[in-house]
């Protein structure tokens, strides 16, 4: 098969894109999500999972969790092309909510076949998801977990799980005697508890959750595969998020350096600090030609697709650190205050530069596809 | 992008399809002589007379000029010519040694020259029968274009012309030169026009060429001195003190970001042809042990390779994204960033491949044990003529700051 010219990105996914932009720049300024997120400043705060609720309410009334859902269970069956497009959107706007989490569920879902079908059709319905998938130590590969599984009773923790506090159901993934296998798991079914963790992210929440004899229903016994399928679209759409923040960086300094004077002279007449704005501006946009080429290659050239995938979320997480870096530089004394909202930014950055594989990682995964495994 | 990542229209499908055929059986046989890395490295005559013989039969089958209209001898097709380059490039033809010609002169003339000119210059400069070189750069205006000093003094119906270009590649061999002069020594921008110069009719009547050695040891271009040499007012292209808005679409075209595609067409080998690209870059890699085992089995290696991989996708996915404008905020940020990426891309996998050869990057061109004929190492030292050429990488940073960023104007 191959790929379409334009990336598969229609005239319904530009204006979808464009929509999406328009309605978070209509009701959620920065200055918004600074009130909201950044009331405690203290290094020793417990995230307070501040969100707005009204608002994501009416974008899952817009449709946006079940874009990607396949039309048989309930949802708009959109390509994945169309989808990033609106997480780049989301990303710019740093919006506090489980989108990302939703849609990630949605893409394992999806690779689960008929035993994800009923759980797919919840998130139509406007349930929220997110993975659990992840051990104590971090790890990016799909066959660690800290859940055991024995005759469906969960037991066990997950680690670093996204939005927790924000969501309705869980896709946990647990170690059966066969290998791994999926479970849809309510965030309220008995047995279930949610500790939050201390981040440095004001713009999300993330929690461990403790499983005792938690009942569940297995969607998928071949967990891996369906992981392994859907974490291209999963890598995808976070390196689509760190995009949309990133350019929102770029322009806040931009505009910062063309305000701020010094020597006579506004701070963006000066090559040094001009230069490195163009470099993040080049980092940028490599990163968005890449997700979208991987975007369009999920929807249409699946062979290739995690190579495209390592590519795009390796260029993010390059782009994802220098962004925020000559963000806070760029803007001097100002930038490395709590007032200025700049660390917002920086912050939720940071933390998705270092999510779901960082750049190294993505590398060495990729020289495995395009050279071979070292002997 | 290669081709098989695009969906064609119904004229570019058909189009494809006869470029395909007419490859399959007039592609010219491996030359004799031994090419040259680039159009830009052309040393003797018999090496351009058999790339001449290339262009000109790839020009009467209708693969070069396609997109412009008949009338000036072009194909009159629309949004062809980047499919006869695809295929061009996947039969590995020889490449087109009219280069300045073709990328520069031609959209130049064809946006800013008198019908009739066109009409004249245009076929012969497609068919690569009159191959064309560049007056811009002087030795005392490099970065800082506008401020060339190479005076035109009116005389009736003529100008008469005083002064000094450098780094003009090809001009050894140039019929016709396209030259940057100053007109008015009262206003850096307004005072600059443009010309179209027969040069070689004027070798030793005003033009001398004299040959530059570059840092690899080539020969290839030269330095271009004028003195009283006279041209016809016709030879004007556009208005008098409009030479600035001309230079800039010839630097378009020159930077990638042009409206027309160039005719590209290359990848056939003789004993020293080389690209410097990832793919080579992995080959390398696989041939060259490190401390016992294949270089390629280095993590730290892998790593390095990964990057450049990474950033070679990134630009051709920006060409692709270029095209669809859902997908940009700004016009011209993906066009004005190609020139920096591929020459930086381009000299970063020549640093790395050195490294890859480690103490055999040591050997050069004249040595039997150099890996991959001593290539890479010539062409590290040649990625610096695109960093610093059609405006070094500084220039290029200062534009995209400044046209796209909106960042005040450096000095």
């Amino acid at each position: 098969m191959t790929q379409p010219d334009n990336f598969g990105f229609g005239e319904e996914a530009a204006l979808l894109k464009d929509s999406a932009r328009k309605f978070l720049a209509d009701n959620f300024t920065t200055d918004k999500l600074h009130r909201m997120v950044a009331s405690d400043h203290r290094p020793e705060r417990i995230s307070a999972c501040a969100w707005d609720r009204d608002l994501w309410q009416q974008m899952v009334r817009l449709g946006w969790t079940s874009l990607a859902i396949p039309e048989s269970a309930g949802g708009l069956g959109m390509p994945l092309a169309a989808v990033a497009g609106l997480v780049e959107e989301l990303g710019r706007a740093a919006f506090p909510c489980p989108l990302l989490g939703s849609l990630n569920a949605t893409y394992v879902l999806t690779a689960c076949g008929n035993d994800g079908e009923a759980a797919l059709t919840e998130i139509a319905e406007g349930m929220t998801a997110t993975l659990a998938i992840t051990n104590a130590e971090g790890s990016w590969d799909l066959a660690d977990t800290g859940v055991d599984s024995t005759s469906g009773q969960l037991n066990g923790t997950a680690y670093f799980v996204q939005d927790a506090r924000k969501v309705d159901r869980l896709l946990v993934s647990a170690r059966t005697t066969k290998g791994l296998s999926l479970y849809w798991v309510a965030t309220d079914a008995e047995g279930v508890t949610i500790r939050p963790d201390a981040i440095v992210d004001l713009t999300r929440d993330q929690a461990h959750v403790i499983f005792e004899n938690v009942q569940a229903q297995a969607v998928s016994n071949n967990g891996v595969a369906a992981l392994s399928h859907a974490m291209p679209a999963i890598w995808t759409l976070l390196a689509a998020d760190i995009t949309g923040a990133a350019e929102w960086q770029l322009q806040a300094t931009v505009e910062y350096a063309g305000t701020r004077q010094q020597f006579e002279h506004p701070l963006g007449f000066f090559q040094a600090v001009k230069h490195p704005l163009v470099d993040v501006m080049v980092l940028i946009d490599q990163c968005k030609s890449l997700v979208y080429n991987a975007a369009c290659a999920f929807d249409t050239e699946p062979k290739r697709v995690a190579q495209f995938a390592h590519m795009a979320k390796a260029s993010a997480s390059e782009c994802a650190a220098f962004a925020s870096s000559r963000s806070v530089q760029s803007h001097g004394g100002i930038g490395f205050t709590w007032e200025c909202f700049i660390h917002l930014y920086f912050k939720r950055q940071k933390h998705s530069q270092l999510l779901w594989g960082d750049a190294a990682w993505h590398r060495a995964q990729l020289a495995n596809i395009l050279i071979g495994t070292a002997a | 992008m290669s081709e098989s990542a695009r969906q064609d229209s119904p004229e570019q499908a058909e189009f494809r399809d006869y470029c395909r055929q007419w490859l399959a059986s007039n592609k010219p046989k491996e030359p004799s002589v031994r090419l040259p890395l680039s159009p830009l490295e052309i040393m003797t005559e018999e090496q351009l007379s058999y790339l001449q013989g290339w262009q000109k039969s790839a020009y009467d089958a209708g693969l070069v000029g396609c997109d412009y209209p008949v009338a000036v001898g072009g194909g009159g097709r629309t949004d062809c010519q980047r499919v006869a380059n695809d295929e061009m490039i996947a039969a590995r033809t020889p490449f087109m040694p009219n280069v300045i010609g073709l990328g520069m002169a031609a959209p130049t003339v064809f946006h800013h020259a008198q019908e009739a000119l066109k009409e004249r210059l245009l076929p012969r400069l497609f068919s690569g029968q009159e191959i064309w070189c560049q007056g811009f750069s002087e030795p005392g205006a490099g970065s800082d274009l506008a401020s060339v000093q190479t005076f035109a003094e009116r005389k009736g119906d003529r100008w008469v012309i005083n002064g000094h270009k450098v780094w003009t590649s090809l001009a050894h061999f140039a019929d016709w030169m396209i030259l940057l002069v100053r007109t008015d020594r009262s206003h850096k921008y307004d005072g600059l026009s443009y010309f179209v110069v027969p040069i070689r009719a004027a070798l030793g009547q005003g033009v001398t060429v004299q040959p530059l050695i570059k840092i690899t040891g080539e020969t290839g271009f030269n330095e271009v001195i004028f003195e009283n040499l006279e041209v016809d007012d016709g030879y004007r292209l556009d208005e008098l003190g409009k030479g600035w808005q001309v230079a800039m679409t010839t630097l378009l075209h020159e930077r990638g970001a042009g409206e027309l595609q160039t005719p590209r067409s290359g990848g056939m080998k003789s004993k020293a042809t080389h690209s410097s690209n990832t793919a080579n870059l992995i080959e390398l890699a696989r041939c060259t042990s490190r401390n016992g085992k294949p270089a390629a089995d280095d993590p730290l290696i892998r790593d390095r390779i990964m990057q450049l991989v990474i950033r070679e996708a990134g630009l051709g996915q920006n060409q692709r994204r270029a095209r669809v404008s859902a997908l940009q905020d700004h016009p011209a940020r993906l066009l004005l960033q190609n020139k920096l990426l591929a020459s930086e891309i381009a000299q970063a996998i020549g640093a790395t491949a050195m490294e890859v050869e480690g103490a055999s990057a040591s050997l050069y061109l004249g040595d039997d044990n150099a890996p991959a004929g001593g290539q890479w190492p010539m062409a590290y030292m040649n990625s610096y003529g695109m960093t610093i050429a059609a405006g070094t990488s500084e220039v290029q940073r200062n534009i995209l700051g400044e046209r796209v960023l909106g960042l005040a104007k450096s000095k």
